[in-house]
């Protein structure tokens, strides 16, 4: 029963180790399959017509669809920035999509889970700044200067508990397929699997990043709107 | 050798304490659910908002359980105070 994330290579920059692991290899394979599909549809962009057909059906409303889901949790104002979250969206999904074939998502590591929370909490943070400007300083001392501690203590719990809930729940997933496959005879470890990597990682990974993007527009409407 | 045992066994009896929050955890998650499908039920009209609602309710009652799975997984695999307790009991 092996847990814990496997070290592929160990390069030597300059004297110092840099430590290629499973996630930051996974994460390659994710990047260039995200980018290649990217590309695609750049090239597919040329040939775009008014009236939509086939693959531009799809792509239009895939976009079409997070937009307006961004725009409403947004609002108007702030929409601009739902091309950022488009990504996050698209690649946690494809993290957890890749678990089926056998992979370790790379959202089941803490590393990747609070760089994007970091993420999303510096954007909140320069929204913030940007719309508000002065205002949002204030905010931070609300009702009374003496509330400034508790204030600063809840800002930074926003990136640890948004990582947290994301890790948690992929970790989950993952011990309990490791728990299946070290427990269970070999004749039921073909078939049966797919239908716990669906539910365990697909469906609750799919409910999960919703959350979380949801969750940060939410912290960024906080910042920024008046 | 003897009093790693007792230390390994106190850690798995604190890591399965730190599960029991799941308890709780369910309950909350339920009376979300339950007041959930009572307004819908009472006004089907509004029940995508009140389903994305919902969702967002869920994931912040699912964030305590998270957390106790995490602490029982700190204590098992990445216990920082394994030789404190080793050199305090023999």
């Amino acid at each position: 029963m092996i847990l814990n994330i496997d070290n592929l290579w160990v390069l030597n920059v300059a004297g110092v180790e840099v430590w290629i692991t499973e996630t930051i290899f996974n994460t390659w394979l994710i990047m260039l399959f995200l980018i290649v599909l990217a590309v695609i549809a750049r090239i597919k962009l040329k040939s775009f017509e008014v009236i939509p057909t086939g693959c531009q059906n799809v792509i239009e409303s895939v976009v079409e669809i997070f937009d307006n889901f961004a725009g409403d949790a947004l609002g108007e104002k702030l929409s601009y920035i739902s091309p950022w979250y488009f990504m996050v969206f698209v690649y946690l999904l494809t993290s957890c999509v890749f678990s089926i074939f056998g992979f370790r998502a790379p959202s089941a590591d803490w590393a990747t889970t609070f760089a994007l929370a970091l993420a999303s909490f510096s954007l909140m943070l320069i929204m913030g700044f940007k719309h508000r400007k002065g205002q949002y300083l204030k905010s931070f001392f609300e009702p009374h200067f003496i509330f400034f501690p508790l204030n600063l203590i809840g800002e930074l719990a926003k990136p640890v508990s948004l990582s947290f809930r994301l890790f948690g729940n992929m970790l989950s997933g993952t011990i309990i397929l490791t728990l299946y496959y070290a427990l269970t005879p070999l004749f039921v470890q073909f078939g049966i699997p797919v239908f716990l990597h669906a539910f365990f990682d697909v469906v609750f990974g799919a409910i999960q990043t919703y959350i979380f993007v949801i969750i940060s527009l939410m912290y960024v409407r906080g910042a920024a709107a008046d | 050798m003897e009093s790693l045992g007792s230390v390994i066994s106190i850690i798995h009896i604190a890591a399965a304490i730190a599960l029991l929050n799941g308890i709780f955890t369910t309950f909350g998650q339920s009376k979300v659910a339950c007041q959930a499908i009572e307004s819908i039920a009472r006004q089907p009209e509004a029940a995508n908002d009140i389903r994305s609602a919902m969702f967002v309710g869920l994931a912040m009652c699912e964030t305590s359980g998270i957390y106790g799975l995490l602490v029982a997984i700190i204590m098992l695999f990445a216990n920082p105070l394994v030789d404190t307790l080793v050199n305090l009991i023999s």
